[in-house]
């Protein structure tokens, strides 16, 4: 099964492979890139909003829009706009052009208060945990992590410890495969603490520098899949001294309010470390990261840009803020 | 998962004291909470400014019905405008013309594409069609093994798309395999994609010209924010979409991407799942919905749920022993058993009317693990003891809390419980959707619910109530009949039921006095 699936991925990979444009990718290319279609009619918008008009409610009620239309959300938008109505009214601004230069720094301060370090693998394994709710990207995330650490050399294993989902270890394997990392499984395992087990030890043997596990893809309000999470968690702690040294919640970027009620739950369950924003590559902005950053103090380490191997990129607050409010 | 929105909307109606009219005036500030509350739902901002546009057509100038007030009113309009926008009547799949039928399923990444697919595949095999399902997700890794899995598991075959590598190929062959097999229902599940990714967008389009799908159907997560109105329009654009499939409702999110998406595409939203296993996909209720989006709570689906998980006729056994006052701790653990069948208490109390503060009391973990403890409590006793509690000496009941590993003071908890649902059950009266609904809770064990809905005064419900009204009542307060609702009703001053417990009479009687006094005040 996992042979067929395997080829019948590496007859397709070139494919899409070939669609790729051939543009640099930095961080804001690959947004605007995705922005493309929007884009005219958003800018339209903008500059309606931003271009030299007088700051009067109808300014002001297009920009709120602007804010909610990117899932910034009610309590950080209402807070935002107070905020700059202040400012406005203190530096005697005018122009509604310079609003959107003091709602940037706004909302790359809020971000900027939980700087994202270099994440340090030092450890020998440096354990780190995938949680999120089903269908984010966490499997993908993993693939694309594995092929970053490999590339500045350190040694990875990956642990397949999605035991529920169809064909979930087989998705991992080939993701294995890509980016050339040992993947941890356990045939018909249906118990994710054992695959877990198994892995911390594999990583031990191997002397591998990172351990990534995959988790299934469990909602937040699910109070036996919750403790399953804390399970896991318990056993890398037990297994390996300091871990698990990273807990990344990967976000969906077209998620709306309810993802700062995942944050939560993870936080308080699993005790999350770090997030990761996926499918940012869509029209979605992904605006309710900043109200979860914000609130919980998270850092943001990583965007997912694509569903290729390097379509990850480290976070730049500067950046994403420039293209929420694209 | 409506439900905080709906407490939003509750306590924007408690603002409006005008009376006789609604007035531009005095809903200016319950438009606005409920904008707010539709915007923290998730419903894209510019959906929500035409729903509150429509709902202040409606309900500007006009006359308050009798018996309401400005805010039942608003409640009213704010229900028939949901429903009507959530779309109306139930709609089924079009298997019109000849077979064999396609479907197929389009969507975002990660939407549960595949995993509906499945699902709707059990559904269909299920009413007598033979469906085929068809891989045409070559990209993502393992997707066409998922799909097979998937596909045995609810026991449907799927298209063995071996060696070949284009969607257009392999649904073409499908085709041709479905006609010479006898299978009447291709179900297409694709590689999921952005929709502003022309390539695939064109490639969808492609699919579509060939076979054209009866059914395209638009999976959509109920996760999703203010993005939902750009993919969901511009799939819809390119196909021509024509139902919709609302993934991850067994989440706490409020959903409002229902709304953003219907109204974006007019497509009737079909379906909906509420979880990972394949058996967990439903039919899309506008009314149901939209109750539960104003807090009436999905009474319909939990009555429906009840209904097929519960042991009907253990349940039946165990009510008439209730009612005949035979009910030991047996039985207790029985129905303690059939509670635990029900699932996660979490989603079940979602679904009732007037729960969403008592939910946010409840520590439902600690209760679904209390089941458990109960019952091996009860393991523990001799045959004896469960036949006839009132034997359960402190001294037995130290051994018994040695054997199950709990403390006495846990037992006398159970036991206390115990006795609470034998009293609970004399109040599960009358039939009708209400009465029923009570029963059925009795029946499954889940008085104490039952009791937090309608909470110390469980009034007997007389023929004739307009139960529909009387729900809307129990959802402005909480949950709770006041008075002024029995009155509105017609409905008699609390009273003990027929049998009920001859010790609690007293008490009611002077809650029933209580009541009448505060009336009585009122009219004056
Ligand atoms: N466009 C885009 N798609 C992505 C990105 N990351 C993941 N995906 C896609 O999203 C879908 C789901 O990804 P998975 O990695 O399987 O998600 P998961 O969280 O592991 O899912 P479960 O294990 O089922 O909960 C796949 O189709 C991925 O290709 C991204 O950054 N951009
Ligand atoms: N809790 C819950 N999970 C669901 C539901 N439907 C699907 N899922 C989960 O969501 C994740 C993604 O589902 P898939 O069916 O793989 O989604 P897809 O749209 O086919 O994904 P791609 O093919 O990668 O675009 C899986 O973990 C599913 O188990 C649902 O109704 N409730
Ligand atoms: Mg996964
Ligand atoms: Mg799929």
């Amino acid at each position: 099964m996992f042979e067929k699936a395997k080829s019948l991925f590496r007859r397709k990979e070139g494919e899409r492979e070939s669609e790729t444009t051939q543009q640099p990718k930095t961080f804001f290319t690959q947004l605007k890139q995705g922005l493309r279609k929007t884009r005219d009619q958003l800018s339209q918008r903008l500059q309606s909003v931003m271009g030299g008009r007088a700051i009067d409610d109808e300014v002001l009620e297009e920009l709120e829009e602007l804010l909610i239309g990117a899932d910034l959300g009610v309590a950080t938008t209402m807070q935002l706009m107070e905020q700059i109505r202040v400012q406005a009214k203190k530096a005697k601004i005018q122009d509604g052009g310079s609003l959107r230069e003091i709602l940037h720094d706004q909302i790359s301060a809020i971000l900027k208060q939980n700087p994202q370090m270099p994440w340090e693998v030092d450890q020998h394994p440096a354990v780190i945990l995938i949680a999120g709710v089903n269908g984010v990207g966490k499997t993908t995330t993993i693939g694309k992590l594995a092929h970053r650490f490999t590339s500045s050399g350190k040694k990875v294993v990956l642990c397949a410890a999605d035991t529920f989902r169809a064909a979930a270890t087989e998705q991992l394997e080939i993701w294995a495969e890509r980016a050339g990392v040992i993947v941890v499984t356990k045939d018909d395992s249906k118990d994710p603490a054992s695959v877990v087990f198994d892995a911390m030890q594999r990583a031990k043997s191997e002397q591998a520098d990172v351990v990534l596990v995959d988790t299934a893809g469990r909602l937040h309000n699910n109070p036996n899949l919750m403790n399953e999470l804390a399970k896991i968690r318990r056993v890398t702690e037990r297994e390996v001294a300091g871990a698990p040294h990273h807990v990344v919640l990967i976000i969906d970027a077209v998620t709306g309010q309810n993802g700062l009620h995942q944050a939560k739950q993870f936080v308080d369950k699993i005790g999350v470390s770090d997030l990761i924003i996926t499918k940012l590559d869509g029209t979605a902005k992904g605006g309710v990261a900043v109200a979860i950053s914000n609130e919980l103090q998270l850092p943001i380490q990583f965007i997912g840009v694509g569903e290729k191997i390097d379509d990850l990129i480290p976070f730049n607050a500067d950046e994403f803020v420039d293209a929420l409010l694209d | 998962m409506f439900d905080a929105l709906s407490q939003k909307i509750q306590d924007a109606f408690r603002s409006i004291t005008g009376k006789g009219k609604i007035s531009e005036d005095n809903i200016q500030d319950a438009l606005k909470e409920i904008r707010i509350a539709l915007l923290e739902a998730d419903v894209n901002f510019k959906v929500v400014k035409d729903f509150i546009a429509r709902v202040k057509e409606a309900a500007v100038g006009q006359e308050i019905t009798k018996g309401l007030n400005a805010a039942q009113q608003l409640v009213k309009i704010v229900n028939d405008q949901l429903v009507d926008m959530l779309g109306g009547e139930f709609q089924e799949l079009n298997f019109s013309g000849n077979p064999p039928h396609v479907i197929m399923m389009v969507g975002l990444q990660g939407a549960g594409k595949t995993t509906s697919c499945g699902k709707l595949a059990r559904i269909l095999a299920a009413e007598g069609r033979h469906p085929l399902l068809v891989p045409c997700d070559v990209y993502r890794p393992a997707a066409i093994l998922q799909l097979e899995t998937v596909g045995s598991q609810v026991g449907v075959p799927v298209f063995d798309a071996k060696g070949i590598n284009s969607p257009v190929l392999i649904v073409k062959q499908a085709l041709k395999e479905a006609r010479n097999t006898g299978r009447d229902t291709l179900i297409i599940d694709t590689a999921g994609r952005l929709h502003i990714d022309d390539a695939l967008m064109n490639e969808l389009k492609e699919l579509k010209a060939l076979v054209s799908p009866k059914e395209i159907l638009f999976v959509a997560d109920a996760m999703t924010g203010q993005d939902a109105v750009q993919s969901a329009g511009a799939f819809h654009e390119s196909l021509a979409l024509t139902g919709l499939v609302l993934t991850k409702m067994d989440g706490d999110a409020r959903g409002g991407a229902a709304l953003s998406v219907k109204s974006v595409t007019g497509c009737p939203i079909k379906f909906v799942g509420t979880g990972e296993k394949l058996d967990q996909f439903e039919r899309f209720f506008p009314d149901r919905m939209a109750s539960r989006i104003l807090g009436m709570g999905d009474v319909l689906s939990l009555v429906e749920r009840v209904q097929e998980k519960v042991d009907q006729e253990e349940a039946l056994k165990l009510q008439q022993k209730m009612l005949k006052n035979q009910f030991t701790l047996d039985d207790f653990s029985k129905s303690l058993e059939q509670i635990g069948k029900l699932g996660d208490l979490n989603s079940l109390m979602g679904m009732m009317p007037g729960m969403s503060k008592v939910k946010q009391k409840i520590d439902v973990n600690k209760e679904t693990s209390q089941l458990k403890w109960m019952r091996a409590m009860i393991s523990s006793m001799t045959p004896d003891e469960r036949d006839n509690h009132a034997i359960l000496t402190s001294k037995r009941k130290q051994r018994i809390a040695k054997g199950s590993g709990r403390s006495v003071e846990e037992i006398n908890q159970m036991l206390k419980q115990f006795m609470q649902m034998k009293q609970m059950m004399s109040l599960m009266t009358k039939p009708g959707k209400l009465g029923k609904l009570r029963q059925l809770f009795g029946r499954a064990g889940l008085g104490d619910f039952a009791k937090s809905m309608f909470p110390g005064n469980s009034p007997k419900l007389p023929e004739g109530v307009d139960e529909a009204r009387l729900m809307e009542l129990l959802q402005q307060n909480d949950g709770k009949l006041t008075p002024e609702a029995m009155r509105e009703l017609g409905m008699a001053g609390p009273t003990a039921s027929a049998d009920g417990n001859r010790k609690a009479r007293p008490k009611k009687d002077r809650k029933k006095q209580k009541a009448k006094r505060k009336q009585g005040r009122r009219k004056r």
